[in-house]
């Protein structure tokens, strides 16, 4: 298991290496000069100059690359050229509030998602059944933008429930919790849809395979063949669907943060990228690559921790 | 056995799939019987309604199937009258059953041990170490090497074979007075074939079980059975004591699964083997529903379905030439 971690994390060299890589590119073709950003509206060519040899601009664009990487290696990830603030002090603060809030969507999208699935291919072609799928397939194409928006509007806006702007202490306080209710909401809400789907096609699956026949040949109660026996097997696809979903969670995490001006990564990522703040755009897509890197390594693990025939090889 | 009534009777069953084109006829009118003790033999080709007309009497028909008519008595009681909760109790554990497939039977993801205790706990309310005392119990009982070490592993550690051994260790966990056996050999290689069987038969001395065992090998019958019931597209066309059918097969069916025709003079001749596969239930002939592939037929069996005849002592077979001697010997 610790071997199969250990080379999971090698494989994810690459992958980072490629990251930076085409990261570093993307940021090239923006058109804004982030020594002109640097120095401001009234500086002149000179001061400009000294500024783009100061961040090492003047270098070409490969050895750039490389002194960027040999930073990195050594820990340094630069400083914001925007508020010269060292970066890893910028991601240090928003890291928490990304985490709290991915935590507060899955915790509840997940289980819930799990849930209806399950309902729904326990009583396949049911009312309850076409409901979950409708309601599923209309997660899938609404953007989570607008499911933001709409709560904003309503929930926010018009009944003023809820506050819809920025983060407001930590999770477990009332101000906390009220605060990240909305981002939560809707992060998570766009996660159920797909996680219900997926359930209800994996748990269908197990429920026609012969060890469930077997379970129910034993006597069982029907919720211990569906809890024990249908849904715990079907955890392992769901889970390795879920991960596959990461991709579209981190992106989730970015257009949410940014409606609700929650100060996570993905916010401060928009940020950086919109006002070419090279350095500290690097830094977010790093963070955000190693969150991916980091998510496949939880799916693994319990893609092991689920299959005892994985668990052996 | 004499003058003891059966243990399980079943009486012109019928279980069908429903389907756009109606109700499709998987198992039609099958009545067989099994006094206790003793074994009886299902056979037919595959398609021929045997696994439905076993999951018919553990009422675990999947859907879009159901039992439409017919009785099936254990013990006294037609099972289906049962609620529900009252036939849970009955599964697995007066009535156990094992599958075909010994390698997809059992959950791949949680260990033997925990899936034996599972059947257990489901009908004795035992502490967890009682219920781990039986079930390693039952492993040593189908003689599974090292049982409190086969106790802690999971399926894909184990052999076919042995997997075999704990469905049958899980099926006769509670002690069931009824065993059924849906071609419990059939995945496996020969020598563990045997094996198998032969642990089959020690159990049911040392129980005095009933078991029902489905199969489409002959020679399983043969050693196995005591009486053997031959099905055909879901009817049942020839059945009584293996020795009266076997020595002197009277369906045409019958014949040609025994891949030769017995003649008077004791010598054996070859017939064709029977061309064809058995007619799905969307698709059955008018008349006997062997006509089409049966060389005695004649116009009477294309158009009227023959029922079962007594032929001798509780050997009987639904063929209008039977006895075929009488016709054609
Ligand atoms: N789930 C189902 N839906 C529709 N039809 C079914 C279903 N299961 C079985 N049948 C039909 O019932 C008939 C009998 O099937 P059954 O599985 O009992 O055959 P069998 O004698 O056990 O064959 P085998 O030797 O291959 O196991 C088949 O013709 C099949 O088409
Ligand atoms: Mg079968």
């Amino acid at each position: 298991m610790l071997a199969h971690i250990a080379r999971r994390l090698l494989t994810a060299i690459p992958v980072m290496f490629g990251v930076l890589l085409i990261g570093f590119v993307l940021l090239q073709v923006v058109p804004t000069d982030p020594a002109v950003v640097r120095a401001g509206p009234l500086a002149t060519p000179d001061v400009i100059d000294a500024i783009r040899k100061d961040l090492g601009l003047d270098q070409p664009l490969w050895m750039q690359f490389f002194l960027y990487l040999g930073r990195l290696l050594r820990g340094d990830l630069g400083v914001s050229i925007i508020n010269n603030v060292p970066v890893s002090q910028e991601l240090g603060a928003t890291i928490g509030p990304t985490l709290e809030l991915m935590f507060a969507s899955l915790i509840w999208a997940i289980p819930l998602g799990i849930l209806l699935g399950t309902v729904a291919a326990y009583w396949r072609g049911s009312i309850f059944d076409r409901a979950v799928m409708a309601f599923a397939v209309a997660g899938v194409s609404v953007p989570v933008f607008f499911v933001g928006l709409v709560l904003i509007w309503f929930v926010g806006f018009k009944w003023q429930l809820l506050p819809f702007t920025g983060r407001d202490g930590p999770i477990w306080t009332l101000a906390g919790l009220k605060a990240i209710a909305l981002p939560a909401l809707t992060l998570g809400g766009v996660f159920v849809g797909p996680v219900a789907r997926m359930t209800r096609t994996a748990v269908l699956d197990v429920l026609g395979a012969d060890h469930v026949r077997t379970a129910r040949a034993k006597g069982l109660a029907e919720r211990l063949v569906v809890l024990h026996h249908a849904l715990r097997n079907a955890l392992i696809p769901v889970v390795t669907l879920i991960g596959l979903q990461i991709g579209f969670l981190l992106g989730g995490a970015v257009v949410t943060e940014t409606i609700f001006s929650w100060p996570g990564v993905g916010r401060l990522a928009v940020g950086a990228i919109l006002s070419s703040d090279m350095p500290l755009a690097q830094g977010t897509i790093i963070v955000l690559s190693l969150g991916f890197i980091v998510i496949n390594l939880i799916v693994d693990v319990l893609y092991a921790v689920l299959d005892p025939r994985v668990r052996a090889s | 056995m004499a003058g003891q009534g059966p243990l399980l009777a079943i009486e012109d069953l019928r279980t069908v799939f429903r389907s756009s084109a109606g109700d499709l006829p998987a198992v039609d009118g099958v009545s067989v019987s099994v006094a206790p003790g003793r074994t009886l033999g299902i056979v037919g080709e595959s398609g021929c309604g045997k696994s439905v007309l076993s999951l018919s009497i553990m009422r675990l028909v999947p859907r879009p199937g159901r039992i439409t008519s017919g009785s099936i008595r254990f013990d006294g009681r037609d099972l289906l009258t049962l609620s529900e909760g009252e036939m849970r109790g009955l599964r697995g554990g007066s009535i156990g059953m094992i599958f075909q497939e010994p390698m997809t039977s059992l959950n791949p993801v949680h260990t033997v041990g925990r899936q034996i205790i599972e059947a257990v706990s489901a009908h004795k309310d035992l502490s967890a170490s009682a219920a781990k005392d039986v079930a390693i119990d039952a492993l040593r009982r189908v003689r599974i090497p090292a049982p409190e070490k086969r106790f802690e592993e999971y399926p894909h550690q184990l052999s076919g074979g042995m997997r075999q051994r704990v469905m049958i260790a899980m099926a006769l966990s509670c002690e069931p007075r009824l065993l059924i056996a849906d071609e419990p050999t059939t995945a496996l290689d020969v020598t563990i074939q045997a094996q198998i069987l032969d642990l089959l038969k020690l159990l049911q001395q040392e129980t005095g079980m009933s078991i029902i065992l489905i199969t489409h090998d002959l020679g399983v019958v043969a050693e196995m059975a005591d009486e053997v019931a031959v099905m055909y597209a879901g009817r049942v066309v020839e059945t009584g004591p293996v020795n009266a059918v076997f020595g002197d097969a009277q369906h045409p069916y019958t014949l040609g699964l025994f891949g030769s025709v017995p003649r008077l003079d004791g010598e054996n001749q070859s017939l064709l083997a029977i061309e064809g596969t058995v007619p799905p239930p969307f698709a059955l002939p008018p008349g006997c529903r062997f006509n089409p592939r049966c060389g005695f037929a004649s116009d009477r069996c294309r158009s009227e379905m023959p029922l079962l005849r007594p032929l001798g002592p509780s050997h009987q077979a639904a063929c209008w030439h039977a006895p075929v001697e009488a016709e054609f010997g």
